[in-house]
Order: structure tokens, then sequence, then C-alpha cells
């Protein structure tokens, strides 16, 4: 069997132009670099001297800071792939990732997409379509469906039960999620979740489905080259604060054997259903109490907890998805795939914890990552870098191994200790006092552990002033 | 052989030091040409960016050719603009292929001792096929084009130079 590596540079493939920036521009570099293909990044005015400016072969500058003018310009780096004599482009995750016109654009202009077809984003990302692909691939579904207008959603929460979730049919990442308790509050808040959707996505259609009061967010990675499919194991991303997640694992602690083989099949079954081509993940919500799983949505792009993929698969992943793009078929049948180990992630942030982990750009004067043989590090932050406040702000991706997880859990916690971010602050003692908690030692939280958390325990480090106030008022 | 941007430094001063306009230097897997004031030439790379090898896309790895000539081709651009602080610079809004012609074969937009004011037309900068027109934004005689036709210019890269009238 070839490697990765041999069939990564087995194609028409020679240069790339990574869309993207942070800490996965310098990921999808290194794998360039590794390989010895060519790497060329696109920069905003605000990334010139960042980290992946330098690892790249060559940078270029294509707009001012403002993301719409640079990062999220299809038309501009169209151009500046062309013009660079780039075969391909690696658009990372989110910007352009999962918008199916830069997909079809680079096709169009003879470039390789280095991702699914721009038909496959299309059908993810409307997550009515998508809900229609699960049921066609005898995939389950939370109850639900679309609604027209708020009579038709009274009518359906009561049918399915409250609490109901309003959600964004072209939606995603958590914006134009509205969790209703009551009939008033689907009232109150569905026009507003309409138009946040119609602003977000161009898209105000909405629908409604059942929420699961105690559910975990599992996740099963897939790898597919437009026919066959296979599954590179799961994923837990439970922790999370208002939808964006915290800490990720691999594999998802405490499912029953029977579930796991569930998942790992319905996440294939949907992803051939589609014929689809490159990494992917299937994101399902898993119902603890009942004992059931439901289809989320699919993430028709590399995602950003791929790490704790590749330390139990051992693969890299971005080379896997080059090897595909080159037109190979898959190199690896399931049999192939041995998982081995535990590895969990925290995403350091810059961000401040206690005023409401409002972002908190600024200039990083002083950093240092333990090194270690089973810790990772993926950063684009070095001595010196600007955090700019115009993008996201994570600033580097902390990720230990070990052979059980208890083992990965105590080296995370003792390395992320040993972290010096001189300059802006983060979120790491958050993460530091999450992973010393019972519930995560145990390994049995919900989606809604780290909110109680917050209001609770951890309060008093963590607590904004407002969420003191509302817990002193329930008492 | 390798060199190191330290090295690329000393040459630039020994080019500097010595009588002569300009210095090539080969070697495997590098090459390298530093001219004095850079009258004669164009350099397109913007300082900072690091030019791709542009002879061989078809034979990778070209690592070793790629990196390293680069910050000469910056220093040096960067060592021919420090020279005269008193010009001013026409730079690109926008990332595109660079025209200096309203099409092929037509006179330049604007020749070396020309005069420009603030909105004259300097140039064409192309993306996707929509052509966008440059305007000087300053006053003065053009006397230096940094770029040729059919370049691709980034953001914020410097066109031309003016001496202010």
């Amino acid at each position: 069997m070839k490697t990765a590596d041999q069939l990564a540079v087995d194609g028409p493939i020679r240069r790339v132009l990574v869309a993207n920036r942070g800490e996965i521009a310098v990921r999808v570099i290194r794998t360039l670099r590794r390989l010895g293909i060519e790497s060329v990044l696109a920069v905003s005015a605000a990334d010139r001297n960042s980290m992946g400016a330098r690892l790249a072969d060559r940078a270029v500058c294509i707009g001012p800071a403002r993301a719409t003018d640079s990062y999220l310009s299809i038309g501009t780096l169209i151009e500046a792939a062309r013009g660079v004599g780039a075969q391909a482009v690696h658009p990372g995750y989110g910007f352009l990732s999962e918008r199916a016109e830069f997909a079809a654009a680079c096709t169009e202009h003879g470039l390789i997409f280095i991702g699914p077809t721009a038909e496959q984003i299309e059908r993810v990302g409307n997550k009515l379509e998508a809900r229609r692909c699960a049921g066609e691939a005898d995939v389950p579904v939370a109850p639900g469906g679309p609604v027209e207008d708020l009579p038709a959603a009274l009518a359906l929460a009561e049918e399915i039960g409250y609490p109901v979730l309003i959600k964004a049919v072209g939606g995603g990442g958590g914006r134009g999620l509205k969790r209703a308790n009551t009939p008033a509050e689907l009232t109150a808040l569905f026009d507003l979740a309409s138009s946040e959707a119609l602003a977000a996505f161009g898209d105000g259609r909405v629908y409604v489905e059942c929420f699961v009061t105690q559910g975990r967010h599992v996740e099963v990675q897939i790898l597919g080259d437009g026919e066959s499919v296979i599954h590179l194991g799961d994923r837990d991303c439970s922790v999370q604060r208002r939808y964006q997640k915290l800490i990720e694992e691999a594999p998802a602690p405490s499912l029953t054997d029977t579930m796991r083989y569930e998942l790992h099949a319905a996440a294939v079954r949907f992803s051939e259903h589609i014929g689809y081509r490159s990494l992917g993940t299937v994101e399902f919500l898993v119902d603890v109490a009942r004992q059931r799983f439901y289809f989320l949505e699919m993430n028709a792009r590399i995602q950003v907890e791929h790490p704790v993929t590749e330390q139990i698969t051992g693969l890299d992943l971005v080379a896997e998805q080059i090897v595909v793009a080159q037109g190979h078929k898959l190199r690896l049948t399931q049999a192939d795939v041995r998982l081995s180990g535990h590895a969990i992630e925290c995403r350091i942030n810059a961000e401040d914890p206690t005023h409401d982990f409002r972002p908190a750009p600024g200039k990083v004067s002083v950093v240092h990552f333990p090194v270690w043989p089973d810790l990772r590090v993926d950063t684009h932050i070095e001595a010196g870098a600007m955090i700019p406040p115009y993008y996201d702000s994570m600033i580097a991706k902390v990720i230990a191994t070990g052979g059980t997880r208890e083992q990965a859990r105590k080296l995370l916690e003792s390395s992320l200790s040993e972290i010096r971010v001189d300059g802006v602050l983060t979120n790491i003692a958050l993460h530091r006092a999450v992973l010393a908690t019972p519930e995560f030692s145990e390994g049995g939280f919900d989606t809604g552990f780290l909110g109680r958390f917050l209001a609770g325990s951890g309060a008093a480090a963590f607590g904004t002033p407002t969420a003191q106030t509302s817990s002193i008022g329930k008492r | 052989m390798s060199f190191s941007h330290e090295d690329v430094q000393r040459l630039i001063k020994l080019l500097d030091s010595s009588h002569f306009d300009e210095l090539h230097l080969e070697a495997e897997g590098i090459k390298l040409s530093l001219r004095r004031n850079g009258a004669t030439s164009t350099v397109p790379a913007p300082v900072g960016s690091i030019p791709v090898a542009t002879a061989s896309p078809a034979a990778p790895p070209a690592r070793a050719a790629a990196p390293a000539p680069a910050p000469a081709a910056a220093a040096a651009a960067a060592a021919a603009s420090a020279g005269d602080a008193s010009l001013l610079e026409i730079r690109a809004p926008m990332l595109g292929t660079f025209y200096g012609a309203p099409k092929p074969g037509a006179e330049p937009f604007v020749a070396i001792g020309g005069r420009v004011s603030v909105d004259s037309a300097v140039g064409i900068i192309e993306v996707m096929k929509l052509m966008n027109s440059i305007s000087a934004g300053t006053e003065g005689v053009l006397v230096e084009v940094l770029v040729r036709d059919g370049d691709l210019v980034e953001f914020d890269q410097v066109l031309m130079r003016v001496r202010p009238a």
C-alpha cells in the first residue's frame, strides 16, 4: 500500500494557494512543506507578518484587514491563485470553506478545490436538505421540521413538546439558534431568530426541532473519494459555551459499543448517500436519557478539532485530503484504520474570562508552550505576534495524548499550567478548572455542563457580574 | 549551497562599497541579481513577500531554490527606494493583474517623465475580468514604474514613484 505522502505528491497539484489565516493556515502549510508541495498564503494587510506568511513559500496580500475585502473576497482569491500559478486552493475552515460558490468558482477557473464538490457543500449547507438526505439514508433526525410562520411554529412545537430549538435553514455555528421553553418564549423569539438568520446567512427561513435536555455532541470524522467512504472514529465536543466548542476529545467517552458502532455506520451511510468527496464531519446529538442519537449537520471541511483524530489514528488528515484532491481513490479500507489511545484538545482563546469571555486582542510579548512527547500545540502565535481584532480569537490548540483518557487529561492539565502567553488575556485558567472537575474526569458530561459550571462552582472565578446576580436571584 | 539573510546583507554592503552598478551571482539552487539604485530594472516582488521560483512549477520540490534569493530582492528593493525618501508612491488599491496601457499595444497611460495629477489614470488592475482604473492619487512627475504589464500585483504594493511637483 502506498503512503499518503507518496500519493499526495502524485498528481497535478504542485503549488497550493492557502485561502485562510491563523493556526489552520500554519497547519496546512506544514503538511505542504513536509510533502514538498509549494505553498502560497493569501494574507490580509493585518496578517502580512504572521507566522503563516513566514512559513509559506510566498505570501500575497489580497486586501485590507476587513475579512469581506480579503479572506471572503472570492474574486480576489481566484485571481491570486491564478496569478501565482497555483493548481489548487485549500480553504481551511471558516471563511469561504463552506461556500459553494467559492468551490464552483475554483472549478470554473481550472483550480482544484481541496474539499468536496460545490453541489455537496450546497446540499449539506442547507439544513433542511441535509435533514432530508439523512432521512433517505435511514439516519435518525430529531423530531421537527420547517415552519413558514409563527402559528405553524407554535403548532409544531405543541406536537413535539417543549423545550424546542429554532434553527436557521441556512445556518450553523450556533448563529440564529434559539431555545424556547414555552409558547410565550417561542412567540417572542421567532421573529428574532428569523431576522438573525437573514442577517447572518441571507436566508430567513427557520425550522423547529425538539430540544434534547441532556444531550451530548458526538461527531464522526469521515473521508470519502466520491464513491467510497470510511470513518476515522468519533469525537466528543460537548464542552461548549453558547454553542461554541471549547474542549474536544477522541474517542468520545462513555458510549456503549453498540451506540458507537451505530454512530459510525450512520455517518458513513449519510456520506455515501451523497457520494461525498474529501474530509467531512457528521455531527450527532446523543440523547443520554433515551440512549438515542439524532443527525445534527454535516461539516464539509476540515474541522478545528481534527488533531485529536490525527493523534489516535496516526494519520495526517491534510495529507489524506490532498491525496483525494490529486484524484486518487481512497488508499485505506476501514480495516486499515486503527484507533489507539485517547486525545483531548483545549482551544486557547485570547479573551477575558472575567468579562463574559469578550475577545481580548493585542500584542503577545512572551509566549511559551511546553514540549513533551505526547503534547501537541497547533498555533500561529510567536513572541511579538499581533492578535488582530478583526478575526476570531483562537490563538492555539493544545492537544494531549495518552494510552488512557485519564493519562491524556492529566498531561493536559499539567501542561496548561506551564503555558505562558504574556500581553493578552486568555481562557487557560478556565480550561484548567474544567479539566479538574469530577464531572469532566468521569467523562459523563453533556452540552449543558460548562454553562452549569460557570453558573455554579466556577461562578466565583469566571462568572460575569450579571451571571452571578442571576444565580443569586434564583435562590 | 545555501544563503542566509546575513550573506545577502553582506553582498549588498560589498556592492555598495564597490564602483560596480550590478552584481550577478549564480550558484547551485540560487540566482541573485543586485542593482545599484534600481534605475534600469523593475523589482516585482514587494517588500515582505517571497517570490516562488518561477522556473519550476512542474518540478517539486523546488524548496531549495525558492526562498533563498527572496530576501535579496526585497533588500535590494528596500535599498533602492530608501535612496530617495522625497518620492511619493502610487500603491495598488487591490490585488489583481496590472496593465500600464488601456489595451495591448497602446501607449501607456503615463510614461516616465510624464506629469500626473490626483485624478490621472496610471494603470488598470484586472480582477476576475473586471478592469479597475487606477488613479495616481498624487501630483508630480513619474520617475519610476516598478511593475510590468501582466504582473500579479498585491494589495498595497508600490506600483510607481512620483517626484512631487
